[in-house]
């Protein structure tokens, strides 16, 4: 077994914090513009109007049968031909993940507009509310606690998924990890950081969406 | 947007200085995509039904490193996964075996993105076979014990068929995933479907890249539906009559 050199990581970690922010704020940003473009899918599917609930399902379901690598690729190539720009990977991904989450966020928002009784519906109506007022003060508040736990369990999925963007030459965190890694030659130290960095957030995380879902669960 | 020169018949234009055409490289990438999906579900069925029958264990050691195995697999994206296989198990191996893998081991690259698929898939294989474990009532498993069967027969006869047949639902979309997650195959150098593309769009460029990023998409429903329907007829296959959704 080889002698494993781990001064690698102190001497490179301002470049690594550098690619962690940046798949921090990624996930931020898709998290925020998936779950709102997602409750608009979702409010979409679930409408009376035959065309747009069957767009909103085309889409969700295009989304949710190709693989995300290829959506990556897609938008890599499409953004700067539609917008004139050479924006570059990491401001491609930004579309890619908003727009590719918002059908996961989409299913999510769906369940948990559909497990809210019909009678809230009639009780808004009523009242005199809108479709878009009742929406805003019955039934999204009430969906929306419903789901919190898959909400964020999904968003810790995103944040896997982010480093995916690896593929166009991103620098997120295995992204800077990778060109350490390279220049460095320290390819084992990297990608055992890089590991054991996920593996921590992402079980942490989890967890505290259990002791959650279990408090939730508990005043419903 | 406006002066992109729409072509599309690029997948059928000859490889420049070969006899090879563009259509052939997604056609073999589409097996390649094909073979590691399939093989890896295999794993991912195998591993997944026995770790998830463990979790449920009443051995509290086994269960134990059940979970430990699941939260292992779960919390690591898939990427990182599958360079971990490729880049740093062979350095951590004794010399003989890393150079091995690093030399001789055959399509090298196949053979690490069929394991790193089929253990990643099988931690979520897993999670869906204890759920549907869990959730027969505790009768079942008490009501075998009474017939005199040992815990693994009640396991072998009564439970697992049952829970088998409700998670096929949550089981059709991990198939589903499993194709669309061998995509990630291209970062260690597997010549999948999604690696093609790239290649053809890439610096070979005929340069047309929304026409074939549209077949190879196109290419991807085909497969997420066949496998759809295929679990759909097995679904309906080996539905219990009068019970879930046995119909009849």
């Amino acid at each position: 077994m080889m002698q494993l050199d781990w001064s690698a990581i102190p001497r490179s970690a301002d470049f690594l914090w550098q690619g962690f922010t940046y798949s921090l704020t990624l996930t931020g940003f898709a998290m925020t513009v998936g779950i709102l473009f997602g409750t608009i899918l979702a409010m979409a599917r679930l409408s009376s109007n035959a065309l747009l609930s069957n767009l909103a399902a085309g889409y969700v379901n295009l989304f949710r049968s190709i693989p995300l690598v290829l959506v990556i690729f897609w938008f890599y190539i499409l953004v700067p031909l539609i917008t004139g720009y050479d924006v570059g990977a990491e401001r491609s991904a930004y579309v890619t993940f908003a727009i590719f989450e918002a059908a996961y966020y989409c299913e999510i928002m769906r369940a948990g507009i559909q497990s809210i009784s019909r009678g809230q519906i009639g009780a808004g109506q009523a009242l005199g509310f809108t479709y878009l007022q009742n929406m805003r003060y019955v039934i999204l508040p009430q969906a929306f606690r419903n789901v919190v736990p898959l909400l964020l369990t999904q968003t810790i999925v995103l944040f896997q998924d982010t480093s995916l963007v690896y593929v166009v030459g991103a620098t997120d965190l295995l992204g800077a990890a990778d060109k350490i890694a390279h220049r460095d030659n320290a390819l084992v130290v990297m990608y055992t950081a890089v590991a054991v960095i996920y593996f921590v957030i992402s079980f942490t995380l989890s967890r505290a969406v259990k002791r959650l879902h279990a408090r939730i669960a508990v005043i419903r | 947007m406006g002066n992109y020169q729409w072509n599309w018949h690029v997948i059928f234009e000859e490889v420049a200085g070969t006899n090879e055409h563009y259509y052939q490289w997604l056609l073999s990438g589409l097996g390649w995509t094909v073979a590691v999906a399939l093989s890896a579900w295999v794993i991912a069925l195998i591993l997944g039904s026995l770790i998830g029958t463990a979790r449920t264990a009443p051995n509290k050691w086994l269960a134990g490193l059940a979970t430990a195995y699941v939260e292992l697999f779960r919390n690591i994206p898939l990427i990182v996964q599958l360079f971990l296989w490729f880049f740093v198990l062979p350095e951590m191996l004794p010399q003989a075996a890393g150079d091995w893998m690093k030399q001789s081991m055959p399509l090298p690259e196949f053979f690490t993105a069929m394991v790193g698929l089929g253990l990643f898939t099988s931690a979520r294989v897993a999670e869906q076979v204890r759920t549907g474990i869990m959730a027969l009532p505790r009768g079942q498993k008490n009501a075998g014990l009474a017939m005199g069967f040992t815990l693994p027969q009640v396991y072998r006869h009564v439970l697992l068929p049952m829970a088998f047949r409700i998670v096929i639902p949550p089981l059709t979309s991990e198939f589903m995933n499993v194709f669309k997650n061998s995509a990630v195959a291209l970062a260690i150098g597997l010549t999948e479907l999604t690696f093609q593309m790239r290649q053809i769009t890439g610096e070979y460029a005929p340069s047309n890249p929304i026409e074939v990023m549209t077949i190879v998409s196109v290419i991807y429903l085909i497969l997420a539906f066949s496998v759809n329907r295929l679990m759909a007829l097995i679904e309906r296959r080996v539905r219990v009559p009068g019970y879930i959704s046995g119909g009849k």
